[in-house]
């Protein structure tokens, strides 16, 4: 008996490689890929991967899988079903996707903005947010009349406070009274409730909304209400042609097709890749044309000083909010301290939950 | 901390909006309840008012027609449900469970082609002099039509449960439907109509979202609202007004913390996010246990499958 499980054991192991003409690649959502947002922008890299590809791989996608159990048997049933590769695409999968990676050592697992890599078979990408919420900042400090400027935010995790951080230095830059309100939803999708912090922001002052929130409930408030929005992760200017003046878009398809074209080739190894402009991972919404023609400049110049390495978004001299000095003068922010980021820069008044 | 940036009149009209989605939701369930029925498909026959809403709305450009629409939508729902659950017997949270999970399923499907649209403008009702109130006039006379008729849903289910013949029957078939049936109702017919009834609600708190609160068409969009509004007539005890009182309690903590945190307010901010939940639920929680009241209020027959032969 126990010989013959070893043998079904092995032929099995040997199979694999024999039987996977086609390479499956597997997609786990936070949110609906209708978001036009952040689950949208993975789904929109996924099918130009999958076209890429054409025949050769074969994608299934879960959508609304939520943290924890949920999305361990969703990822266990990809595993079990012959899943090659699996893509998790939220920060919340971190513990979850290495559960799983620990049962399936052969199954590769790519999870995007998270931190925690307890097996070999794990590799995690994230985008350089906050490069691009330094061209928002910039622009935004530029644009706002009335000196303040709403922020939505999710979940107080690295990515989003650097956002925060990152939009604030800028907008202060340029703009040296600029206010910053911010609202935390602890919800990446929720459009009723962004809707009503949108509408809490505007009426507090602020005419420039910026959001790290999924849905695109708060750029059609700004429209409605004739302020300006920034949209997120994807291009969301049909929501507020008027109030829409950009947007952070993401492009996951460069580094989809790498990461699938290494499982074909059998070259996968397991990675900690954070990308950002200069990769092509992210890129700017088309500025809305009342942005002036000189803001427009400035912020494309922005983005190029950043492509070629001349820039870095976190240059000091920048104190903590406290006050404790954190980088000097000419000094740039290590990755470590922007991935781990949870504190607030010097100026905003706003506490930060923990 | 800037307090004063919180304008109160604003707040209060804000708590109206917010609260009216699951008020809608949560007043037809009371009745479905009051009949002795569960129906957990409440998020399902939302979402579902919120899509078909929308879809007649920007295809004729009416939104009393979206709305119309949406009551239709979310009836048609929970006949299925009526159908599993009286004429074939099944099992009524299974059941209910289902619904959800399927109208969110369809909605996503038939919505596809409705994202990124903009819904007819629902016209504020005109209240003349009213509205030019101070104060008042911001707060509670310049909103949309449904917020009013909502309000007036409520005293109608509230007369109608207490006063009027029909709503005694149904209050009978709910407590005690073998004793209904003797007396000769007709259990499955009032089952039926209440549950009807609960789903055309929904449809129009799913509506009020995607044509008015937010106004945009998303996939999933409710987000939870109908568990909320089930879990609002538990703890209302079954009473209308108790649960218009907690949906404008939620709804007023929810926009009072969103006031706080833009405000800048040293409360923890994981505190303010969880408080409208916990405070609704503590209000409703110590109005409802007094002991002359009776603490359950639950109707008898709840969540019991009835057959004549038994």
């Amino acid at each position: 008996m126990k010989k013959l499980l070893t043998a079904a054991a092995l032929s099995v192991t040997m199979a694999i490689p024999a039987v996977a003409d086609t390479t499956k690649v597997g997609f786990i959502y936070i949110g609906p890929v209708g978001d036009f947002g952040w689950t949208a922008g993975h789904d929109r890299a996924r099918a130009e991967m999958a076209e890429h590809f054409g025949d050769a791989v074969e994608t299934t996608i879960v959508e609304n899988v939520d943290y924890g159990a949920d999305a361990e048997r969703v990822m266990t049933q990809m595993a079990i079903s012959g899943t090659d590769v699996i893509f998790a695409a939220s920060f919340g999968y971190g513990p979850d996707v290495n559960v799983v990676a620990g049962r399936f050592p052969n199954v590769a697992f790519q999870h995007a903005t998270g931190y925690i890599q307890d097996h070999p078979n794990v590799s995690l990408y994230d985008a350089r947010f906050y490069e691009g919420r330094a061209v928002l900042g910039h622009i935004a400090g530029k644009m706002t009349e009335t000196n303040t400027i709403g922020y939505i935010a999710s979940y107080p995790i690295p990515a989003v406070i650097a956002g925060i951080n990152s939009a604030y230095l800028h907008a202060k830059a340029v703009n040296p009274d600029v206010q910053f309100r911010i609202i935390w939803t602890y919800s990446w999708f929720d459009p009723a409730l962004e809707a009503d912090a949108a509408e809490t922001l505007i009426e507090q002052g602020a005419d420039v909304i910026m959001q790290h929130t999924d849905s695109t409930a708060a750029v059609r408030v700004a429209e409605d209400a004739g302020v300006m929005a920034f949209g997120q992760a994807s291009d969301m200017t049909q929501f507020g042609p008027n109030a829409h003046l950009s947007a952070i878009v993401d492009r996951w398809a460069p580094y989809y097709i790498n990461r699938v074209q290494a499982v074909i080739d059998g070259t996968w190894e397991a990675q900690n890749s954070w990308l950002g402009f200069a990769d092509g991972i992210i890129e700017m919404a088309p500025w809305n044309d009342r942005i002036p023609a000189e803001l427009q400049e400035e912020a494309d110049g922005l983005i190029a000083a950043i492509v070629a390495g001349e820039y870095h978004p976190f240059t000091g001299p920048i104190n903590k909010q406290d006050g404790t000095p954190w980088l000097a003068e000419g000094e740039t922010a290590p990755d470590v301290d922007l991935a781990t980021m949870n504190f607030y820069v010097e100026g905003i008044t706003a506490e930060l939950p923990n | 901390m800037i307090l004063g940036s919180i304008n109160p009149a604003v707040l209060m009209a804000a708590l109206m909006v917010a609260a009216t989605p699951i008020l809608l939701a949560a007043i037809g369930e009371l009745v479905v309840e009051k009949a002795g029925v569960l129906n957990l498909g409440v998020e399902g026959m939302m979402i579902m008012g919120a899509c078909l809403g929308f879809i007649v709305a920007v295809n004729t450009g009416s939104p009393v027609l979206g709305f119309i629409g949406a009551a239709f939508a979310g009836m048609a729902l929970s006949l299925l449900f009526a159908l599993l659950t009286q004429a074939l017997m099944t099992n009524q949270v299974a059941s209910g469970l289902a619904l959800t999970l399927f109208g969110l399923g369809l909605t996503a499907l038939l919505g596809q082609k409705y994202v990124g649209i903009t819904p007819p403008r629902t016209p504020k009702l005109d209240l003349g002099p009213l509205s030019e109130i101070p104060f008042l006039g911001r707060a509670f006379f310049s909103h949309d039509i449904v917020i009013y008729l909502t309000i007036v849903l409520v005293a109608a289910v509230w007369w109608f449960l207490k006063y009027s013949r029909a709503g005694m029957i149904l209050r009978a078939v709910g407590e005690n439907h073998d004793a209904a049936h003797a007396l000769g109702y007709h259990v499955k017919r009032v089952r039926t109509l209440a549950i009807m009834f609960g789903g055309a609600c929904a449809g129009l708190g799913g509506a009020y979202l995607s044509l008015i609160r937010v106004p945009q068409w998303t996939e999933g969009m409710t987000v939870g609202a109908g568990w909320i509004a089930l879990a609002l007539v538990v703890f209302a005890s079954w009473r209308p007004w108790r649960a218009l009182a907690g949906a404008y309690l939620f709804g007023g903590v929810v926009v009072l913390q969103l006031n706080l945190q833009a405000a800048g307010v040293k409360i923890p901010v994981e505190y303010l996010s969880m408080s409208p939940y916990l405070i609704t639920i503590a209000v409703l929680v110590f109005i409802s246990s007094g002991k002359a009241r009776g603490s359950s209020n639950a109707p008898g027959s709840l969540n019991r499958p009835f057959h004549a032969s038994s």
